[in-house]
């Protein structure tokens, strides 16, 4: 417990620093962006009902469905400027969950600057007509001021929106608290989630009081509680700024993961590799399975480790069947043509889609292959992770086989295998080198017609990297070095019911279990 | 010094005219009631002066210059202003809102604040009140810093629309007479609206009746006190006679009895 709350401590400094300028870019363009429409919108009714409708149905849009809208969005104009202009830029991490925050924050500040901009006293405004002030002159030192206190109470709505929303940043590369959420509720770390949690609670309530303060001295005309409010703000945001510059400069590789624990032990012990060669490396976590391609080959990572199956498919399109060696020198050949991206190799395990079920109902049924469970299917229930079932993994077996089955449930994966012990479903999609498979007493049904692709777990690298002496030097020496019951054991050290793990210290014994220490 | 030819205002494309063909003009120094029903128009036409509201049709001319001549802002700042609703701007102490229209016109700092303090005397408030919020008067008191603003920027010509209409009765009185002086003495030309015949017969040296938007009536007080030839002027201006006939009934009966 200690040991934990003190592993997540130590990561405050760079998430947190990462959320507080998110969350005050986001908040500070939102603002720039929203008071010329409150002005346009409250001296035109036809400019309002557009600008106030266009900001509520952004606001119905979940915010994490809308992050990861901007993501392609982004994607396609950073291919269209390299087109034009020549370079790029990064898709991921901080512009789509800017610019997702940055509309988030806009109906709150939208409505209350309307609300107070056309609810003042119209004996006030014909007053200002009346001794003779322009149109700009009025709506400087008339209707913004007695608007103020109205327009920062939307400000402080929307600053604890979007410090909420930020967390949700963590999937499309951005770090932020959000990895304290996502990476424990992975590996169920309770205290990390815990951790994330309070800490965002936390900055929301702080920004909110210091906000009110503003509002307070905006709404009394007191200068020194607007100055003492918008001071603190300024140096939390200095602060986090000086913090982000701090860890930004240390650091100079950026491995990449997706969201499980295999993939944090693999980008940990990356990371230490990287340290060992004497230069600075970080993880980058929780990535989508997809943007994490994406990512690195607009240079966003510069190194993770895929499955060929999963590249096979998704990246490569491909949906026919190769034989191992053959499909791995194919991928290499066409990931550099077409992406640039360097193989550099296969680390020596598969972690490939399977099913799997309780060793006690498998036999007693009698179902020892995937054929032998389409027999029994229509009584069975099956679960899967949320990627499983649309996956075309999922679809070639169902209908190579003909699965039918009663139920058909989804779980976050670290609940699916609860489920299948439990008795709430019969099957589960499981990865092979899943330590919970061993450890919760459960089979893998054999795939006797070889539908389901091989994944060999890869190393991939960056097209800007993938000459880099440094990243081979500390990389290669993984190559065929990991077998699959080392990483099962290193998988279930992090992922297994009581004593857990961190998945650092897992990657500092899997190291020294492939004597790389 | 004001001057209004065939002015007409509608506010629904000519179907109903709040303004109807209106012609009349303002002598400098005059000091001009408009009275007649609410609805009737005169806020319109005082409005039509400064430009707050734009004529269909026809000409206003202030100073004999069309008001369209100028830019409406400033055409505002040489014209002061008062109305019912006061208007006080309620995020400005009493000093800046006396100080608005002569800083919009780019005077120096320093002569601001000695022209509020010389208005606050006129108005006849203590001269500490200019630190004050709007919020922290009573009603007269606002009044009175909104008759200071509005002769602020030493204007020549007076627009007041209904300004003490809200007020006590005893301070409306007060008001009315301390600003006849200011009228007097600034010899300013003011045009105000009320809906009390008996205030318009108290301050004005005219005593224009407005209905439904045309002029019926337009003369001294005196002359319209006697019989007029409209019924509904004969009615309005009854009711001054009739007040004073009764307190000087009451009075003659007291002295009787004593
Ligand atoms: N801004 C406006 N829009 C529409 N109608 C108006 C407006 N101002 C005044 N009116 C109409 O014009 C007529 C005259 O109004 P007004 O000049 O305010 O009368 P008064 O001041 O004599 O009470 C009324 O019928 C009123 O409803
Ligand atoms: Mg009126």
């Amino acid at each position: 417990m200690n040991e934990r709350f003190a592993a997540s401590a130590r990561l405050l400094p760079d998430y947190l620093s990462q959320h507080v300028l998110l969350s005050a870019a986001a908040l500070v363009l939102g603002f720039l962006v929203s008071v010329p429409l409150v002005v346009a919108a409250s001296h035109n009714a036809r400019v309002r009902w557009p600008v106030l409708g266009f900001a509520s149905v952004v606001q119905t849009v979940p915010s994490l469905a809308l992050l990861a809208l901007f993501y392609p969005l982004l994607l396609a104009l950073s291919s269209a400027s390299k087109h034009v202009f020549g370079h790029g830029f990064s898709a991921l991490g901080f512009l789509p969950s800017l610019l997702a925050l940055t509309l988030y924050s806009m109906l709150p500040i939208l409505r209350n600057g309307v609300t107070g901009l056309t609810t003042l006293d119209p004996a006030v405004i014909e007053a200002a007509r009346g001794v003779g002030m322009t149109n700009r002159q009025r709506l400087l030192r008339i209707e913004l001021p007695l608007a103020a206190p109205v327009l920062m109470a939307g400000v402080r709505t929307a600053a604890v929106w979007v410090i909420g929303g930020a967390t949700l940043s963590t999937p499309v590369g951005q770090t932020s608290l959000g990895n304290y959420i996502f990476s424990g509720l992975q590996v169920e770390d309770w205290v990390s989630v815990l951790f994330g949690c309070i800490a965002a609670v936390a900055l929301a309530l702080v920004a909110d009081q210091l906000l009110g303060l503003i509002e307070v001295g905006v709404a009394r005309r007191r200068p020194v509680k607007i100055w003492f409010g918008v001071g603190l703000l300024v140096a939390g945001v200095a602060a986090a700024g000086a913090a982000s510059l701090a860890s930004g400069s240390r650091s100079s590789y950026v491995i990449g993961a997706k969201n499980f624990a295999e993939q944090y032990i693999l980008a940990a012990v990356m990371t230490d590799r990287i340290k060992k060669e004497g230069y600075s490396s970080t993880a980058r976590v929780d990535l989508g399975s997809v943007i994490a391609f994406r990512a690195l080959a607009s240079n966003g990572i510069d190194a993770y480790v895929d499955y060929s199956g999963t590249v096979w498919s998704t990246v490569m399109n491909r949906h026919d069947s190769l034989p191992r060696l053959q499909m791995l020198d194919e991928m290499r050949v066409q990931l550099r043509r077409d992406h640039g991206v360097l193989l550099l190799g296969a680390l020596g395990f598969e972690n490939a889609y399977a099913l799997a079920m309780r060793r006690d109902r498998a036999e007693a049924l009698g179902i020892r292959t995937i054929a032998d469970l389409a027999q029994h299917s229509p009584d069975l229930r099956i679960g899967g992770d949320f990627e499983f079932f649309a996956r075309p993994e999922w679809r070639a077996l169902r209908d190579r086989y003909g699965l039918r089955f009663r139920q058909q449930r989804q779980f976050q994966p670290t609940f699916l295998y609860r489920a299948a012990t439990s008795d709430e479903v019969d099957v589960i999609s499981a990865a092979s080198s899943d330590g919970r498979i061993k450890a919760y007493d459960l089979v893998v049904l054999e795939d006797p017609q070889q539908v389901i692709p091989p994944y060999d777990a890869i190393v991939l690298v960056s097209p800007a990297r993938a000459g880099d002496p440094v990243l081979r030097r500390a990389l290669e020496p993984l190559v065929s070095a990991i077998p699959i019951d080392l990483m099962r054991e290193a998988n279930y050290m992090v992922d297994r019911d009581t004593n857990r793990t961190q998945p650092g210290k897992a990657a500092q014994w899997l190291e020294s279990a492939i004597h790389l220490n | 010094m004001i001057s209004f030819q065939h002015v007409s205002k509608s506010f629904d494309g000519g179907r109903d005219f709040a303004v109807r063909d209106v012609t009349f003009s303002v002598a400098p120094k005059a000091f001009v009631v408009l009275v007649g029903d609410s609805g009737s128009g005169k806020t319109t036409l005082l409005k039509m002066i400064n430009r707050l509201i734009e004529p269909d049709q026809g000409a206003v001319s202030v100073a004999g210059e069309p008001v369209q001549s100028v830019a409406a802002f400033s055409l505002r700042r040489r014209i002061g202003y008062v109305f019912q609703g006061i208007g006080l701007f309620p995020h400005m102490s009493v000093a800046e809102n006396i100080g608005i229209t002569p800083l919009l016109l780019g005077w120096p700092k320093p002569e601001i604040a000695a022209r509020a303090a010389e208005l606050i005397d006129l108005v006849e408030l203590p001269r500490s009140y200019l630190t004050r919020m709007p919020s922290e008067l009573s009603g007269g008191q606002q009044q009175r810093v909104g008759v200071a603003r509005a002769l602020a920027a030493r204007p020549s010509i007076m627009l007041m629309d209904e300004p003490f209409g809200a007020l006590d009765p005893v301070t409306r009185d007060t008001l009315g007479s301390e600003y006849r002086r200011l009228h007097e003495s600034m010899e300013l030309t003011t045009v105000m609206v009320t809906h009390d015949v008996m205030e318009a017969v108290i301050l004005g040296d005219r005593i224009i009746v407005v209905r439904q938007g045309e002029i019926v009536a337009d003369g001294e007080p005196n002359e319209l006190l006697v019989e007029h030839p409209d019924a509904g002027v004969r009615a309005l201006m009854d009711m001054p006679r009739r007040q004073a006939e009764r307190v000087r009934i009451l009075m003659q009966e007291r002295t009787q009895r004593e």
